[in-house]
């Protein structure tokens, strides 16, 4: 609610204070916030990741921290000179996904009948079809790469927002102050834009996040089967040459370890701040706070009652 | 009848969609797909399996739409050409070995993982703010931000190499034949409670968040309320009344999900050195084996659409308001 309402140019504020408020999300924040910065600004403070730094399959020292990979490179400079590429692929395929499912779930969804059946077939069919092994394919053919990843990545990961971005859609659509718009005669383009689209605000964030997830971890399962461009250094080619050079075998933990870690708590990291946002945007849950608040202030004992949201 | 077969036409689109991108992706490589595909194995193929290759994508002079019905053709009786990394093996024949392993492992694991899922997000919505709905949810969406096959990489590292609890890999032991006794089913068993085991951790947390939050919004229904209100005993009101109705939307995802675990599995295999697709996956993608690599595609595609329509069937059977508007 807040969200909509708001004049535009306080938005981002009302997001930067609900984050503070908000302990799940600020814990979001500040994890990712590190992350961002180690891949901003890491690689100049490490050397060299492809450089043949010490004795391979070297455990952790106070030389090299995280110990050095089956090839004697430094596996602490392979982590922070990996998190930028994968994070930037991560990151970006999220944006351009959510951005694809909302042109075409809106559209779907706002114009509905032929136009809508058509669109919701074609993204039905993406998302039965299984993403990885499309995946795999498409990538084989391709010449190996950053872009190539993000454009598979692309291609199997739009179709989940469509759907919701549809079916949330057809909900707006049928309420009044569409209708009055309609009526008053504003092209389409400007309603899907100023009256439906910022309705979803909440929606949107958290379909980024959620898509943001995926693509950092269908980007690492990719690059761990070789489907990546092995020269690079990022954190799926990491796990892919320590599962090459048999470190599990080995008992090299801290080869893929450490690479692991990092994916888990961007991804957690992620989570929370969407649980946050979740929180502070969904009338729902606030105002079921507030009535227990007002109920425990008056020394009764909140039970479970279902909070009526005025429209 | 008339929803279980509008929902078999869809996943024949759905099917023919699988095929037909299969069929362009070779021929939207840069440059002329059969000269860029046939350099990539120049010297490393017989001249024989070179012509198998041309014949199985149909890469002939023909005009494109002769060269697509000549695979259809082909597709559509199970030819899916013969596999350069095993020539000359049929296709076919190199998937069916490993299909049943990797059926069993995704399909065991998306059971299990439903069910504890499910069990513990009607646990966590039914105690709100308890410690089961303090802790698990947390906990769980870590364990699924990770990366399946790494978590299987940690598992097999901590319980298998270090630990000793488990094998380290494969199937079953090497001195056992397969067969249907209880040695062998035992060995199989233990052989699989680490790779199913780590898919479950990954994906418990979807199934118990989906199942807490609409567990949550059936619980304050007024059937529910009522149903309390003449104080009928809480497990009764609780499984018998909100869960039945809040499993349908976990039920309706169940089909995806499986397509999702399916791809996971072929991952956590590799780790695993279990004999199913994902060994032969990476054989395919090492040598840059195309039609392995398109088999498995399609293969697993039309398992994953078959599932969902058995998915569908349940569903039915399930949701009363979709079988009386059916009849």
């Amino acid at each position: 609610m807040s969200g909509a309402s708001a004049p535009r140019g306080a938005g981002l504020g009302l997001w930067v204070d609900a984050i503070r408020r908000d302990r799940k999300a600020a814990m979001g924040a500040v994890v990712l916030a590190v992350f961002a910065f180690v891949g901003l600004f890491g690689p100049m403070l490490v050397g060299d990741p492809q450089a043949l730094v010490g004795i391979p399959l070297q455990p952790p020292t106070w030389h090299h921290l995280l110990g050095t990979t089956g090839q004697g490179q430094d596996v602490l400079a392979q982590l922070v000179v990996g998190t930028r590429i994968s994070l930037a692929i991560g990151f970006g395929v999220g944006l351009v996904v959510v951005l694809i499912g909302a042109l075409v779930g809106v559209t779907a969804g706002f114009y509905g009948g032929r136009v809508d059946g058509l669109l919701s077939l074609l993204f039905n069919v993406f998302l039965v079809i299984p993403g990885l092994p499309l995946a795999i394919v498409i990538a084989a053919y391709l010449p190996s790469g950053p872009m190539t990843l993000a454009l598979v990545l692309i291609v199997t990961g739009w179709a989940w927002n469509a759907r919701v971005l549809r079916a949330q859609t057809l909900s707006v659509r049928q309420r009044d102050f569409v209708a009055a718009a309609i009526v008053t005669g504003e092209s389409d383009l400007r309603i899907i834009t100023s009256e439906i689209l910022p309705t979803m605000t909440s929606l949107l964030v958290a379909q980024v996040i959620g898509s943001t997830i995926y693509a950092i971890g269908a980007q690492v399962g990719l690059e761990f089967l070789g489907l990546g461009d092995v020269s690079t250094v990022t954190w799926g080619t990491n796990l892919y040459w320590a599962q090459n050079d048999s470190a599990l075998l080995t008992g090299a933990w801290w080869t893929f370890a450490p690479t692991g870690l990092c994916v888990a708590l961007v991804g957690f990291g992620l989570s929370m701040l969407n649980s946050g946002f979740d929180e502070i945007t969904n009338p729902r849950l606030q105002l079921e706070r507030a009535w227990r608040g007002h109920l425990e202030r008056r020394g009764f004992k909140p039970t479970r009652s279902t909070p009526v949201v005025p429209e | 009848m008339r929803f279980l077969l509008r929902r078999l036409g869809f996943y024949l689109v759905a099917a023919w969609v699988a095929l037909t991108l299969n069929f362009f992706l070779p021929r939207l490589m840069p440059g002329d797909p059969a000269t860029a595909l046939f350099a990539r194995f120049r010297g490393r193929l017989a001249p024989e399996a070179m012509q198998a290759l041309r014949e199985t994508f149909g890469l002939t002079h023909a005009p494109l739409w002769s060269q697509y019905l000549t695979y259809l053709g082909h597709a559509l009786r199970g030819d899916f050409g013969i596999s350069v990394a095993y020539f000359p093996t049929p296709v076919v024949q190199v998937i069916g070995t490993g299909l049943m392993w990797t059926l069993f492992l995704a399909g065991s694991a998306v059971v299990v993982s439903f069910a504890i899922g499910t069990l513990l997000g009607v646990a966590a919505a039914w105690w709100r703010r308890g410690w089961v709905d303090a802790l698990l949810p947390p906990a769980l969406v870590f364990l699924g931000a990770l990366p399946y096959f790494w978590l299987a990489m940690v598992a097999l590292y901590v319980l298998g190499f270090t630990l000793g609890w488990f094998p380290l890999g494969h199937a079953y032991s090497d001195d056992l034949t397969p067969g249907f006794n209880l040695t062998f089913i035992a060995d199989v068993a233990t052989h699989a409670v680490l790779p199913v085991g780590s898919i479950v951790l990954a994906t418990l947390g979807g199934w118990l968040l989906s199942m807490r939050n609409t567990m949550i919004t059936v619980l304050g229904s007024d059937y529910v309320n009522l149903a309390r209100a003449k104080g009928l005993h809480p497990a009764r009101v609780v499984l018998r009344y909100a869960a039945r109705n809040a499993l349908l939307p976990s039920i309706t995802s169940f089909g995806m999900a499986l397509g999702f675990v399916l791809g996971g599995s072929l991952l956590t295999e590799i780790v695993f050195s279990y004999p199913g697709q994902g060994y032969v996956l990476v054989q395919a993608v090492r040598n840059q084996d195309y039609p392995l690599m398109q088999g498995i595609f399609l293969v697993i595609t039309f398992a994953v659409l078959g599932a969902n329509w058995l998915v569908d069937v349940v569903y039915l059977w399930l949701d009363p308001r979709i079988r009386d508007s059916a009849s």
